[in-house]
C-alpha cells in the first residue's frame, strides 16, 4: 500500500473533503459497473407486461421466476426448444477435459523446459510466447478443414481438441514461468540420489505446485467458457457450447422478443465462470496480470 | 542440464533405458511443439495461401497472385471494417487506460472496502461477451433500455438511440468494451503502484514534494511498462473484438459496426469467400505481430538484463 495519500494524516476540513470525494468517485464507478448484472437480475425476475410498461431499470413490481425455468429447458435456440440445459452440458463436456488435459501438459512443457534445458528449449518457448498473441481467426478456416477430415465437424469432441490445442501455449507459459523461479538445485538434488524425469515431476515438482495449477486451472476454465469464435464456426445445432446457443436465443427475431428469458439465459450461460470469479477472484486476477505482462 | 549415464555402460536394454531417459525432457515436450508447429504456424501457412488464390465455397489450390490484397481494399464493407476499427481501437484503448489509471490512483488512497470495490471493477473480465453484450444490447435499446426509463422519470423528449443510429452505433460498442475491460488495466496499474520502492516516496515526500510531483517525478515513470503491457493487450483485444458486436448489433445497423473480425467470419461463414476471409485474416495478424513481436523483443531483452 502507498504510504502516503491525500490525507497526508492532516485531518483538516478540504483533507475530509477530500477523502469524501474520492470514497464518492469510487462508489459512482462502482454503480457503473455494478448497473448492467443488476439489470439483468431484475429483469430475469419481471414478466414481460412489467418491463414493457416500465423499462429494465425499474423495480420489478412482481417477482417471478417464470424466465428461470423457461431459459433452462423450454426456451427455442433455433429451431429446437429445449432451453439451455443440453447446451450449458455441452459447455461442461467441452471444458473439463480440456481444461484438464491443458492444463497437464502445460505442467510437464514447463518442468522440462526449465528444469531440464536443453538447446532449443529458447525457441519453443518463443514459438509459444508468440503463438498466444495470434488472432484465431487466421487458423480458422484450416481447423474447420481438418475437424471435417478428422470427422469431428460440429462436435463437442472437436471442441475439446480445438480448446487444447490452442490452451497449450498458454498453460505453458503460465508453468514455465513459475518454474523458472523454484531452485534448480531441488532437481540436481533428487537426480543425484537417482531420481528420474517423472519421478522429480510427481515427488518434487508437482506438490510444489497447487497455486499455479489452481490460476491455469481457472484461466482456462475462463477462457474455454466464455468462447464464441471456436463454438460459432465448428458447430451447429445440438454441439453448439452455451455461449453460441445465448447468442443464438438472443437473436431469435420470430416471435414475441422476452427480454427476460434473454437476461436469464444470459446469468444462467455466465453463471460458471462468476462463480469460480466470486470464490476464487484473487487467482483469477494472478492469472490475468501474469498471463498479460509476461505474455 | 541434469544428465544420467546410468545405463550407458551396460549395453543393450539398459543403454535403451539410458537413451530415453537422457531425451525424456525434448520427449514430453515433442507432441505440444508438433501440434504448436502444425495448428499456429502450418494454419497460418495454409491461411496465407488461400488468401492467394481464388477460393470460394471451397478451397481452390490454383495461385492467382496478390489479387484478393488489391480487392479487398475495393469493398465498402471492409474500408468500413477497417475504419470502425480505427475508431473503436483508439476511443477503446484511450478510455479504458484513462478509466482504469483513475481507479487503481482512486484504491491506492487507502481505502477501507478496496478488496470489494476492486472485486467489483473487475468482474466483468470473468463474464462471457455474450453475455456482456446481451445486456448492453437491451439497456441500449430506446424501447425498454435507458432512453425509456428517463423518459419513465418525466424527462419525455430524453433520446438515448445511438445502438440504431448508423453513425453513433460503434460508440455504444466502446461503452460495452470500456465496461468490460477497464477493471483489467485497474488491477495492473494498481499492481505495479504497489510494486513501487516506498523508501523513495517517503524520502522525496520529506524532501517537500507534492502529491502530483511525486506521481509524475517517480511513480509514472517506475510503472512505465506495466502501461505498455496494458497499451499491447488492448489493442491485441481490441484487434480481435468479434463476440462483443455479435451479441449486441451483429455488426449493424447495415454494416456500421463491423470490424475486420466480423468481415472475416461473414465472409468465411455466409458468403462463401474462403479467399477474402483468409486475406482479411491474415491482414489482422500481420496487424497483430507489427504490435506484439517489437513488444515481446524488448521485454526478452529488458528480462535477460535483469
Amino acid at each position: 500500500m502507498t504510504e502516503l495519500s491525500i490525507h497526508g494524516g492532516a485531518n483538516t476540513a478540504s483533507a475530509r473533503l477530500g477523502r469524501l470525494a474520492i470514497y464518492g468517485a469510487l462508489a459512482i464507478f462502482a454503480a457503473f459497473y455494478l448497473m448492467p448484472l443488476a439489470v439483468m437480475v431484475m429483469t430475469s425476475l419481471k414478466d414481460l407486461d412489467d418491463i414493457r410498461t416500465n423499462s429494465l431499470l425499474a423495480l420489478p413490481e412482481r417477482l417471478t421466476t417464470f424466465a428461470w425455468s423457461h431459459a433452462w429447458n423450454e426456451a427455442c435456440i433455433g429451431t429446437e426448444c429445449t432451453g439451455l440445459a443440453p447446451y450449458f452440458v455441452n459447455s461442461l463436456v467441452m471444458a473439463i477435459p480440456a481444461v484438464a488435459i491443458s492444463t497437464f501438459l502445460g505442467a510437464l512443457n514447463g518442468y522440462a523446459l526449465t528444469k531440464w534445458r536443453f538447446r532449443g528449449a529458447n525457441l519453443i518457448f518463443g514459438l509459444l510466447l508468440f503463438g498466444s498473441f495470434i488472432p484465431f481467426q487466421v487458423v480458422i478456416l484450416p481447423m474447420a478443414q481438418t475437424l471435417g477430415f478428422m470427422g469431428l465437424s460440429s462436435s463437442v469432441a472437436g471442441l475439446v481438441l480445438v480448446h487444447t490445442a490452442y490452451g497449450i501455449n498458454f498453460t505453458t507459459l503460465f508453468f514455465r514461468n513459475y518454474y523458472v523461479s523454484l531452485p534448480d538445485d531441488l532437481v540436481r538434488a533428487a537426480t543425484i540420489d537417482g531420481a528420474g524425469f517423472f519421478t522429480v515431476f510427481w515427488r518434487i515438482v508437482l506438490p510444489l505446485s497447487p497455486s499455479i495449477i489452481v490460476v491455469t486451472v481457472i484461466w482456462q476454465f475462463t477462457q474455454i467458457w466464455n468462447d464464441f469464435l471456436f463454438g460459432a464456426s465448428f458447430t451447429s445445432g445440438g454441439s453448439q457450447p452455451v455461449t453460441v446457443a445465448l447468442n443464438n436465443l438472443v437473436n431469435t427475431t420470430t416471435g414475441v422478443k422476452m427480454y427476460n428469458v434473454d437476461m436469464a439465459a444470459a446469468l444462467i450461460a455466465a453463471a460458471p465462470t462468476l462463480l469460480v470469479y466470486v470464490v476464487a477472484g484473487r487467482y483469477f486476477i494472478r492469472g490475468l496480470t501474469a498471463g498479460a505482462v509476461k505474455g | 542440464m541434469a544428465d544420467t549415464r546410468a545405463g550407458a555402460a551396460s549395453g543393450g536394454p539398459a543403454r535403451v533405458a539410458g537413451w530415453l531417459q537422457r531425451h525424456l525432457p525434448k520427449i514430453v515436450v515433442a507432441p505440444s511443439v508438433i501440434a504448436a508447429l502444425v495448428f499456429f504456424y502450418g494454419f497460418i501457412i495454409w491461411t496465407a495461401y488461400i488468401s492467394l488464390t481464388g477460393s470460394r465455397m471451397l478451397p481452390d489450390y490454383e495461385l492467382i497472385g496478390f489479387q484478393n490484397y488489391q480487392d479487398i481494399w475495393r469493398l465498402s464493407r471492409w474500408n468500413t471494417a477497417v475504419w470502425n476499427l480505427a475508431i473503436f481501437g483508439v476511443l477503446f484503448i484511450g478510455v479504458s487506460m484513462l478509466v482504469g489509471c483513475v481507479l487503481a490512483v482512486l484504491l491506492d488512497q487507502r481505502i477501507r472496502a478496496e478488496g470489494a470495490l476492486r472485486t467489483i471493477y473487475l468482474y466483468p473480465m470473468a463474464i462471457s461477451y455474450i453475455v456482456t453484450g446481451t445486456a448492453w444490447r437491451w439497456l441500449m435499446d430506446p424501447e425498454i433500455g435507458i432512453e425509456a426509463a428517463v423518459r419513465n422519470l418525466g424527462w419525455e423528449s430524453f433520446t438515448f438511440d445511438w445502438i440504431t443510429n448508423r453513425d453513433m452505433a460503434i460508440y455504444t460498442i466502446v461503452i460495452a468494451a470500456v465496461w468490460q475491460a477497464s477493471g483489467f488495466v485497474m488491477a495492473m496499474v494498481l499492481a505495479a503502484l504497489r510494486g513501487v520502492d516506498q523508501e523513495i516516496i517517503k524520502a522525496a515526500w520529506l524532501d517537500g514534494a507534492s502529491l502530483p510531483q511525486i506521481y509524475r517525478r517517480i511513480i509514472i515513470p517506475s510503472i512505465r511498462p506495466v502501461f505498455l503491457g496494458a497499451f499491447v493487450i488492448l489493442m491485441h483485444l481490441a484487434i480481435k473484438t468479434f463476440d462483443l458486436i455479435m451479441a449486441m448489433t451483429s455488426g449493424g445497423p447495415g454494416t456500421a459496426t463491423s470490424l475486420p473480425a466480423t468481415f472475416m467470419y461473414d465472409m468465411a461463414f455466409q458468403r462463401d469467400r474462403l479467399d477474402l476471409a483468409a486475406t482479411s485474416a491474415v491482414m489482422m495478424l500481420v496487424t497483430v505481430t507489427a504490435i506484439i513481436v517489437p513488444y515481446l523483443y524488448s521485454e526478452i531483452r529488458a528480462g535477460r538484463r535483469d
